[in-house]
C-alpha cells in the first residue's frame, strides 16, 4: 500500500516541479539578456564629447570612483521616461553619472538635455556604435554601474525609476563604495 | 480577329511585367543585407552568410543577424564583415560577439558545463522514462494470473452459457 502511494506521488511531484519551473519562466523577460561583461573591466573607449565636438574623452574617467554609465538616445522614449529620475539622482546623490549618447544625432541629443535638464557630469557621443558594440549595448536605455577600479558591477536594461534605483542600483553602489 | 490578337498581346505583356516585378522584389529581399558588402572570394561570402544566419539579432530576437532589418543588426553585420576582411576566422568572430553580448547571440548554444542540462537533459529524461516504463512492464509480466475460486467459476460458466447464440444451444 505504502509503495503504491509513493509511486503515485513521485510522478505527481515531478509534474508539479516542472509546472513550477515553467510558471517561473513566464515571469522572466526574454528581452533582458544577462551581460557577460558584469564582473569584468569596463571596455576601454575614446569618444568625442557630446557638448564639445573634437574633444576626446577616454574611459579613464571611470577610474577612481563609482560611476553610473547611462546609455541613452533622444529617439528613445524610455530614455525620456527615465530622464527625470536621472536628474533627481544627479541632484540628490554624489554618484558620477556619465552619459553615453548612443546612435544619436548631436543637435537632437543636446536639445533633449537643454529641455529636460542635463544629469550627466560628462557626456560621450557614439553615433556609429563604435564603443557600443564593445559594451554589448543592444538597446537604449541601459545603465552600467562601474566601481572605482573600473569593473562593471551591474547592468540595468530598461529605464530607471525610483523603485529600480532604491532596490536594484543603490545597493550595488553602496556595496562597492569605499567605506568611511 | 484583331481584337482577340490585341487582348492576347496585352495579357502576355501583363504577365511578363508581373514576372519581372516579382523577380525584382525577390532579388531585393535576398540581396539587401549584402548590397553594401563586397567580398574577396565566394568562400568569404559563404562564411559571411553562414555566420550571420547563426547569430541572433538581440533587438528582434526571433530574427538572425542575416535577416533582421534592425539598425543594430546592420551595425553587427558591418562588424562581422570588418572582421572577416581582416582575415579573422569564424571562431574568433563568434567569441568576439559572445564576449560582448553573451551566449544569447548564438542560436545554437555552445556545449559547456553550464549548458549540459540543456543539451543532455532531454536524453536523460527519455532514458529515465524508458527505464521506468520497462520496469513497470516487467513487473506486470511477472505477476501470476489471479486464480478464480469456485463461486467465480460458476458465475463465469453461467455468463458464457447465457452469451451463446440460441441456435447453437442444445
Amino acid at each position: 500500500m505504502a509503495r503504491s502511494t509513493t509511486s503515485y506521488l513521485v510522478p505527481l511531484g515531478l509534474f508539479l516541479a516542472l509546472a513550477a519551473l515553467l510558471f517561473y519562466g513566464l515571469s522572466l523577460d526574454p528581452r533582458k539578456v544577462p551581460s557577460p561583461l558584469v564582473g569584468k573591466a569596463a571596455p576601454a573607449f575614446t569618444l568625442e564629447s557630446l557638448e564639445e565636438p573634437g574633444k576626446l574623452i577616454s574611459s579613464d574617467i571611470l577610474k577612481g570612483r563609482v560611476s553610473l554609465v547611462n546609455v541613452w538616445a533622444s529617439w528613445c522614449p524610455s530614455c525620456r521616461q527615465e530622464h527625470s529620475e536621472l536628474v533627481r539622482i544627479a541632484r540628490d546623490s554624489d554618484i558620477q553619472l556619465i552619459g553615453f549618447n548612443w546612435k544619436d544625432e548631436r543637435p537632437a541629443a543636446l536639445e533633449m538635455l537643454r529641455r529636460f535638464g542635463d544629469p550627466y557630469a560628462l557626456s560621450v557621443f557614439d553615433p556609429d556604435n563604435q564603443a557600443g558594440i564593445d559594451w554589448g549595448v543592444y538597446g537604449a536605455p541601459e545603465t552600467f554601474v562601474i566601481d572605482a577600479e573600473g569593473i562593471i558591477r551591474h547592468k540595468r536594461i530598461g529605464p530607471i525609476d525610483g523603485k529600480v534605483w532604491t532596490q536594484e542600483i543603490l545597493p550595488v553602489i553602496q556595496q562597492y563604495s569605499p567605506k568611511g | 480577329m484583331s481584337s482577340n490578337h490585341l487582348i492576347g498581346n496585352a495579357l502576355r505583356s501583363a504577365a511578363r511585367a508581373a514576372v519581372l516585378a516579382s523577380a525584382l522584389v525577390c532579388a531585393g529581399a535576398a540581396a539587401y543585407t549584402l548590397q553594401e558588402f563586397t567580398f574577396d572570394s565566394p568562400a568569404q561570402e559563404r562564411t559571411f552568410r553562414d555566420l550571420t544566419s547563426k547569430l541572433r539579432c538581440l533587438v528582434c530576437q526571433n530574427e538572425s543577424l542575416a535577416g533582421s532589418q534592425a539598425d543594430l543588426a546592420q551595425d553587427l553585420r558591418k562588424e562581422v564583415y570588418g572582421m572577416l576582411k581582416e582575415g579573422k576566422d569564424q571562431d574568433e568572430i563568434i567569441s568576439f560577439l559572445v564576449d560582448r553580448y553573451g551566449d544569447f547571440v548564438l542560436y545554437q548554444p555552445q556545449i559547456k558545463p553550464s549548458t549540459y542540462l540543456l543539451w543532455f537533459g532531454p536524453f536523460v529524461l527519455i532514458g529515465v522514462g524508458g527505464w521506468l516504463l520497462l520496469r513497470a512492464l516487467k513487473a506486470k509480466k511477472g505477476e501470476p494470473e489471479p486464480e478464480t475460486n469456485a463461486a467465480e467459476s460458476a458465475r463465469l460458466h453461467q455468463l458464457l452459457a447465457a452469451a451463446e447464440p440460441p441456435d447453437q444451444a442444445k
